[in-house]
């Protein structure tokens, strides 16, 4: 467990922007029980750019620390930008990962296209009804 | 800040009386105990007492039967490949459980490649075996049943006195891997009627790299180390002169005080798992209540994952573990969990503690007074919690 980062255990700590969003834009709902990580990513979307982004996990240290990590990532992206960052960056940006734990990222990436995902399939229903 | 040691089951201590009995053979006594000149008797001297304590800690009838190994890993390893191998003309059918350690299942998956029939039994909800069913799955081709005696997770006590009887009856060779029992409850060879039984240094305050073998005389085995004629020729190398000795003293230690400490270990763990079940909602026992190892305490603590719990504990300087495999290369939970029909989520919510010879109440009260709020943190983190 030492392997972590100081930056994963700040993350893991101190977790940035931990909660839901009440009626998000979109939400992403990713991982199972099995493989004993599970994601949930939460945004608010304005004119094409995320101004809230909120996560509720249940998983290791680098779960929680990769969901901290990419919520405050993605504050203030656009969606295109937003979709732009991978798993990689996001281990990067805590300063590294074990290896054994690289999933962990991969989840984070999956929680984020699948809450952008989730946006536009929210948009396209409105655009619907509107229209 | 104070650490609290809490993994007993993971690697205990050196007792200091060990390290003291253990450090002429690092300088003065260093000789191999294969040679004839003076040094070399005060080693073999070493390695025979050492043999004879271990062989009385386990009950042996001889010292001949104790095989000095490198670990309980080791002691599995040989007592399953040297069966196998010595007794294919006989058959080619190996009885062993689900939630064995990995270093007997993973020797069993070797055979199973290399044609040999594995039957890996199921356990109950509290992780026992059923003896019924090694009458159930035993044939003539059966060679070898191979059940732990005490299971290093949740720490159930098999009933091996029973499937000693029954492989006893049926003439098949029986062994225990007793690595986490050997030195805490009481055990003799005879009275749990097995022919061959691992126990490691390192779990009973002695040193880590030794562990023994005992194999009841006339089993017919092929020796796992080839090379000189030490360990009557079934283990070859130059001994672990003072590993050996460390082993030998932990044994004495441990069968001079065992009934009190495993009594007292015993009235602590029962203390702790009471104190954590009141004060921690939406969690669960893991094992069963009572016929448990006297120092283990593993529970599941739902919606929260194991690691994060460690961590958490960890920053509060309390040392324990998980079941969950989160922390290993296969994310599947505990093997031994899910053998137990624990749910995989639930599996991922375990956390064992395992007390030790020098943990008092007060460390289980510092544990029971963080933990409620090191949970109460993380579960505000859970989408399970939420949802729930």
């Amino acid at each position: 467990m030492r392997t972590y980062s100081e930056k994963v255990m700040d993350h893991f700590n101190n977790p940035r922007n931990m909660g839901e969003i009440e009626n998000p834009d979109g939400v992403g709902k990713v991982g199972n029980p099995v493989c004993g990580d599970i994601m949930n990513l939460f945004i608010r979307v304005e004119n094409g750019r995320i101004i809230d982004a909120r996560f509720k996990t249940f998983g290791c240290g680098a779960a929680i620390a990769t969901s901290s990590m990419v919520t405050q990532m993605i504050k203030g992206k656009t969606l295109g930008e937003a979709l732009e960052i991978s798993n990689r960056a996001v281990a990067e940006a805590l300063d590294g990962l074990p290896p054994i734990k690289m999933h962990c990222s991969v989840l984070a990436e999956e929680a984020l296209k699948s809450a952008i995902d989730d946006y536009f399939k929210k948009k396209e229903l409105s655009q619907d009804v509107h229209g | 800040m104070k650490r609290i040691y809490l993994d007993h089951a993971a690697t205990t201590p050196l007792h200091p009386e060990v390290a003291q009995a253990m450090l002429p053979y690092f300088s003065d006594r260093f000789g191999n105990a294969s040679t004839l000149y003076s040094y070399g008797q005060e080693a073999r001297e070493a390695v025979e007492e050492a043999r004879g304590k271990v062989a009385s800690l386990a009950g042996a009838r001889s010292p001949q039967e104790i095989f000095f190994t490198g670990g309980g890993t080791e002691s599995d390893n040989f007592a399953i490949g040297g069966i196998a191998w010595a007794n294919q003309k006989k058959g080619d059918h190996i009885i062993t459980s689900a939630i064995e350690h990995h270093a007997v299942l993973n020797t069993c998956k070797f055979l199973q490649k290399r044609g040999f029939k594995v039957t890996y039994l199921p356990v109950d909800h509290d992780g026992f075996v059923d003896p019924d069913d090694i009458i159930k799955v035993i044939t003539n081709k059966t060679i070898l049943i191979s059940i732990m005696h005490a299971n290093n997770e949740v720490g159930t006590l098999e009933p091996i006195a029973e499937i000693g009887k029954i492989a006893r009856d049926n003439g098949v060779y029986f062994h225990t891997d007793a690595v986490q029992s050997f030195g805490h409850i009481p055990l003799r060879v005879d009275e749990l009627n097995v022919d061959l039984l691992s126990a490691s240094g390192h779990k009973l305050y002695g040193p880590k790299g030794v562990g023994m073998l005992y194999i009841r005389k006339g089993t017919k085995i092929v020796p796992f180390l080839y090379g000189g004629d030490q360990e009557n020729k079934r283990r070859a190398g130059t001994e672990n002169v003072p590993g050996i000795v460390g082993f030998g003293k932990a044994c004495e230690i441990a069968a001079g005080g065992m009934t009190e400490e495993s009594s007292r270990l015993g009235n602590l763990r029962d203390q702790f798992i009471k104190g954590i079940l009141e004060k921690v909602e939406f969690i669960q026992l893991n094992g069963h209540p009572a016929t448990r190892l006297p120092g283990n305490v593993n529970v599941s603590v739902k919606y929260v994952e194991g690691e994060s719990m460690l961590l958490k504990l960890d920053g509060k300087g309390i040392c324990a573990s998980s079941g969950s495999a989160c922390t290993s290369s296969i994310l599947e939970p505990s093997h031994v969990l899910s053998a137990m029909g624990v749910p995989p989520d639930v599996a991922h919510s375990s956390l064992r503690f395992t007390l030790g010879r020098e943990n008092t109440e007060a460390d289980v009260d510092v544990v029971l007074g963080v933990l409620p709020e090191i949970v109460k943190g993380l579960r505000l983190m859970s989408p399970l919690y939420h949802e729930k």
